[in-house]
C-alpha cells in the first residue's frame, strides 16, 4: 500500500528515534470497529501491555459477544471466544486448568452487567486470579444501540426512545462499585480512553494488573473503562468524547476504587 | 482380574472419571446427580486437578468450555433442568469441537417435575437440544458397571472426534448399588496431545490458536457445518453399540435402553416362559443409533414393542429404522414412574395376539 | 524540510477520519485532508511543522496507524546538570 504523505515531510527521519509504533502483538488486520470507537484503543492497549511484559507466550484472552467479538483477529495470542455473558466463566475454566498462565477477559456492559451478571459476581467472589476488562459504553453496540443496564437517565436508545425512565427501566447499574466491595477483588479502577492522558492511565492500570497476576497475586483485577459508542450514541467521535467528559463521567467517576494490595512475600 | 467393589452408580461414574485422567470438574448440585459432585469434591484432589462448584449450570458448562479449550480432560454432570440450562453452552462446545464429557442423570419432567428416574430427555440428548445442527455422542448405560465403563469410552471418543460426549442415565441407575470392576486403564496411554489447537499460550513457532464458533459469512459457516456433519457421519459408521438378547429365534422384538432395558429383560423372561419368542435389542449408544441392526431384525419379527420412561421418544427413531417392515408399538410410563415387568408382559401379550391375529387373517 | 524535534507518519489508507488525533495534538499541528483514501475517508495529516513527538496522536488513534519519531536524545540533557 502506498503511503502518499500529505503535508509536512521530513528529510532526516534517520536522525530520529521511532518512539511510537503499532505493537507487534496487535495484528495488521484493519479493525472492524466504527471510526473513533474506544474498543480499538482498548484492544490495542491490552496487547501493548502484554508485549511490554513479555508474556505473549503465556497469556490467554477471552473475547465476549458484543462489538469485540472479533478481538482475536487483532490480538496475536491464544484466545477463546465466549458465549454472550460467559467470558468470566470461560476465563475461570482456563485459569483453573492452567494456573500459571495469564488470563484476561474482555466484556461490554451488556455482556458483563446484564446477561452475565451472575458469572461476573461469582467470578469475583471466588477471587479468580484473572484480569477482567469491562468496557462500559452505556449501550448495546453490536445489536444496534439498545439500552443497556448502565445507560443513564434520559438517554435515548433504540429501546428507550423517550429516554431511560427509572420507573420503567430501573436504575443504571454500578457493578464496579459492587465489585469493589467484594473481598474477591484485588484491584478495582475506573478509567477511560477519551484523551492521550487517559490512555496512559488505562495502560498503567493494565500493566499493574497483569504484573500482579504474574507475581501470583490473589483476586480479580477489575478495570472498567468508561468508553464511547459514536454510532450508537449518534454522535461524531469528538462529540462522543465530549459527552463522556461533560455528562457520563459525572455519573461514573473516574479513578481507583480499590487500591492494589501490597503482595506479601509468601504470595510470590 | 481386578477386584469387585460394591458402589452406587453415580459414584462408580465419578471414580471412573478420576481413573480416566479427569483434570477438571465443574458442576452444580441437583438431585439425583449430586453424588457425582460430592464424590469428586472429596476425591478429585491433588495438583493439576480442579474441582469447582459453579454458581449455576450455565456457568459450569462455560467453565467446561474454557477448560476443554485448554485441551485437558474435563467434565460436568447434572440432571434434567440443569441440562436444559446447559444447552447454549453445549451448542458452542460442539461447534468449537471441544472434547469433554457430559452426564445427564435424568429425572421426571417437564418443569421442576420429580426427582424420580425418567427417560424424558431422549429428544434433547439425541436430537441436538441446543441451537443449530449438532449432535452429541450419547451413551446409555444400564448397569453400574456400564456407568463406569462408558466414562472411559466417552473420554476416548471425545478425544478422538474432538466432540462433546454425553452419558444419558437416570436417577435409579445413579442411586443403585451394584458390584463394579474398574478396568486397567492408564490415561497416559490414551492421552491425546491437543496442543495443535488448544489455547495454552502461543509458543514462538506457531500462530495463535483461537477457539471460536463465529463465522459471519454464510459460506464459511456452511463449511463448518459440512465438517461437523462429516464427523457425525464417521461417528455413525464407527461408534454404534448395542446389545441383543435372545433375538436369534425371536418373532417379537422389544427395544429399550437404560433402566427400561432391565425391566424389559424381565418381561422377556416371563414371555419366554409362556412360549412367546421374545428378543430384546438394547441400544448402548443412542446417537449413533443402531438403525441397521434394527432394520435387519425387523425383517424377521411380527412386531416390535418399544418401551421407554417417557411419552414415546426413541420410538420415533425405531420407526425410522423399521421403515414399515413390521408394526411398531410403544409402551411408556411418564413423570418418574418406572414400568413393572408384568405391565410390559401384559402389553407384549396384547400386541403379540393382535399382531399374530393380523398375520393369520 | 522539517525543523521541529518530532515527526509523525500516518498510514493514511487505514485512517477512518475520526479526528481524535487532531483534537489531541497539543501543538494544533494536524488537519483533516480534503482528499479521501481508498476507503472513502478523509484522512488526517501533519499540516504544521511543529510536531514535538509527544505521541498523543498515536495514543488516541483507534486504528494505531501513527508512527511517531523524535530527535535523538543524545544531545538533550534530560537530567538536571547538578546530578551529572
Ligand atoms: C444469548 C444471547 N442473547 C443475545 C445475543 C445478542 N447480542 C449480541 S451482542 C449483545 C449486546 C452487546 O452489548 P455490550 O455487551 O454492551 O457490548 P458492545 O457491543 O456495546 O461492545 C447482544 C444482546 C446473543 N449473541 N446471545
Ligand atoms: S457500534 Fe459502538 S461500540 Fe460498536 S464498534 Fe461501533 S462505535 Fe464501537
Ligand atoms: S486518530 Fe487515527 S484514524 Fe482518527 S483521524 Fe487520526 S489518524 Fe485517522
Amino acid at each position: 500500500m502506498s503511503i502518499s504523505q500529505e503535508g509536512i515531510h521530513c528529510n532526516y527521519l534517520n536522525e530520529m528515534d521511532l518512539v511510537w509504533d503499532r505493537p507487534d502483538t496487535f495484528t495488521d488486520t484493519t479493525l472492524h470497529y466504527c471510526p473513533g470507537c474506544g474498543h480499538s484503543v482498548i484492544n490495542r492497549l491490552i496487547m501493548e501491555s502484554v508485549q511490554e511484559l513479555n508474556i505473549e507466550e503465556k497469556t490467554i484472552g477471552v473475547a465476549p459477544v458484543g462489538c469485540s467479538v472479533f478481538a482475536y483477529h487483532y490480538m496475536f495470542i491464544d484466545m477463546q471466544e465466549a458465549a454472550h455473558g460467559r467470558a468470566s466463566a470461560v476465563a475461570t475454566g482456563i485459569k483453573r486448568i492452567l494456573p500459571d498462565r495469564i488470563v484476561f477477559s474482555y466484556q461490554g456492559d451488556g455482556d458483563l452487567a446484564a446477561i452475565g451478571t451472575a458469572e461476573t459476581i461469582h467470578t469475583v467472589n471466588r477471587g479468580e486470579n484473572i484480569l477482567m476488562l469491562f468496557i462500559n459504553n452505556g449501550i448495546y453496540g453490536m445489536t444496534g444501540g439498545q439500552m443497556s443496564p448502565t445507560t443513564l437517565k434520559g438517554s435515548i436508545t433504540s429501546t428507550s426512545p423517550d429516554g431511560r425512565d427509572y420507573n420503567q427501566h430501573g436504575y443504571p447499574l454500578d457493578i464496579t462499585k459492587i465489585i469493589a466491595q467484594m473481598p474477591g477483588s484485588a484491584y478495582v479502577t475506573r478509567q477511560s480512553v477519551d484523551s492521550a492522558n487517559a490512555v496512559r492511565k488505562t495502560k498503567k492500570a493494565m500493566m499493574k494488573s497483569l504484573k500482579y497476576q504474574m507475581d501470583g497475586g490473589r483476586g480479580v483485577c477489575f478495570i472498567e473503562i468508561v468508553s464511547n459508542c459514536p454510532s450508537g450514541w449518534k454522535m461524531t467521535p469528538t462529540e462522543s468524547n465530549e459527552w463522556l467528559r461533560n455528562e457520563i463521567f459525572n455519573h461514573y467517576e473516574l479513578g481507583d476504587i480499590k487500591q492494589l494490595p501490597k503482595l506479601k512475600t509468601n504470595e510470590i | 482380574m481386578n477386584k469387585k467393589i460394591l458402589m452406587k452408580g453415580n459414584e462408580a461414574l465419578a471414580e471412573a472419571a478420576i481413573r480416566a485422567g479427569l483434570k477438571g470438574y465443574f458442576g452444580y448440585p441437583i438431585t439425583p446427580q449430586s453424588e457425582i459432585l460430592e464424590y469428586l469434591s472429596r476425591h478429585l484432589v491433588g495438583s493439576n486437578r480442579v474441582f469447582l462448584q459453579a454458581e449455576s449450570e450455565v456457568a459450569a458448562i462455560n467453565m467446561v468450555y474454557g477448560a476443554a479449550g485448554c485441551g485437558e480432560r474435563v467434565m460436568t454432570s447434572t440432571s434434567s433442568p440443569g441440562f436444559s440450562l446447559m444447552q447454549e453452552g453445549i451448542s458452542y462446545i460442539a461447534c468449537a469441537e471441544l472434547p469433554c464429557l457430559l452426564v445427564n442423570v435424568v429425572r421426571g419432567g417437564p418443569g421442576l417435575g420429580t426427582i424420580q428416574p425418567s427417560q424424558g430427555d431422549y429428544f434433547q440428548a439425541v436430537k441436538g437440544g441446543g441451537h443449530g445442527d449438532y449432535k452429541l455422542l450419547v451413551y446409555a448405560p444400564n448397569s453400574v458397571q456400564e456407568m463406569a465403563d462408558f466414562v472411559y469410552k466417552g473420554f476416548d471418543a471425545a478425544d478422538k472426534y474432538r466432540t462433546p460426549v454425553l452419558i444419558l442415565t437416570d436417577g435409579a441407575l445413579g442411586q443403585m448399588m451394584e458390584p463394579v470392576v474398574f478396568p486397567d486403564y492408564n490415561p497416559d496411554n490414551h492421552y491425546t496431545n491437543h496442543s495443535a489447537w488448544a489455547t495454552r499460550g502461543k509458543s514462538k513457532n506457531r500462530d495463535p490458536n483461537v477457539i471460536t464458533t463465529l463465522n459471519l459469512e454464510a459460506d464459511a459457516m456452511e463449511k463448518t457445518n459440512i465438517h461437523l456433519q462429516a464427523k457425525y457421519k464417521s461417528i455413525m459408521e464407527n461408534e454404534v453399540m448395542f446389545e441383543t438378547i435372545e433375538t436369534e429365534d425371536a418373532d417379537f422384538l422389544l427395544i429399550a435402553f437404560g433402566l427400561t432395558s432391565r425391566i424389559a429383560h424381565k418381561a422377556l423372561e416371563m414371555a419366554r416362559e409362556n412360549n412367546i419368542k421374545v428378543g430384546l435389542l438394547r441400544p448402548q449408544t443412542l446417537f449413533p443409533f443402531p438403525t441397521q441392526a434394527i432394520a435387519e431384525l425387523a425383517e424377521n419379527v411380527q412386531a416390535i414393542l418399544t418401551i421407554e420412561m417417557n411419552a414415546g421418544q426413541m420410538v420415533e427413531d425405531v420407526r425410522l429404522a423399521v421403515n414399515g417392515r413390521t408394526p411398531v408399538y410403544f409402551y411408556g410410563r411418564m413423570g418418574g414412574v418406572i414400568p413393572q415387568p408384568n405391565e410390559i408382559y401384559q402389553k407384549i401379550k396384547d400386541v403379540y395376539h393382535s399382531s399374530s391375529k393380523q398375520i393369520s387373517e | 524540510m522539517t525543523k521541529s524535534s518530532g515527526h509523525i507518519i500516518i498510514n493514511i489508507q487505514k485512517c477512518k477520519g475520526c479526528e481524535l488525533c487532531i483534537i489531541e495534538c497539543p501543538q494544533n499541528g494536524m488537519a483533516l485532508s480534503s482528499n479521501i483514501n481508498q476507503n472513502g475517508y478523509h484522512y488526517a495529516y501533519l499540516a504544521e511543522d511543529i510536531c514535538t513527538g509527544c505521541t498523543n496522536c498515536a495514543l488516541i488513534c483507534p486504528e494505531a496507524i501513527i508512527k511517531v519519531y523524535r530527535k535523538k536524545k543524545s544531545k538533550i540533557l534530560k537530567q538536571p546538570v547538578s546530578t551529572l
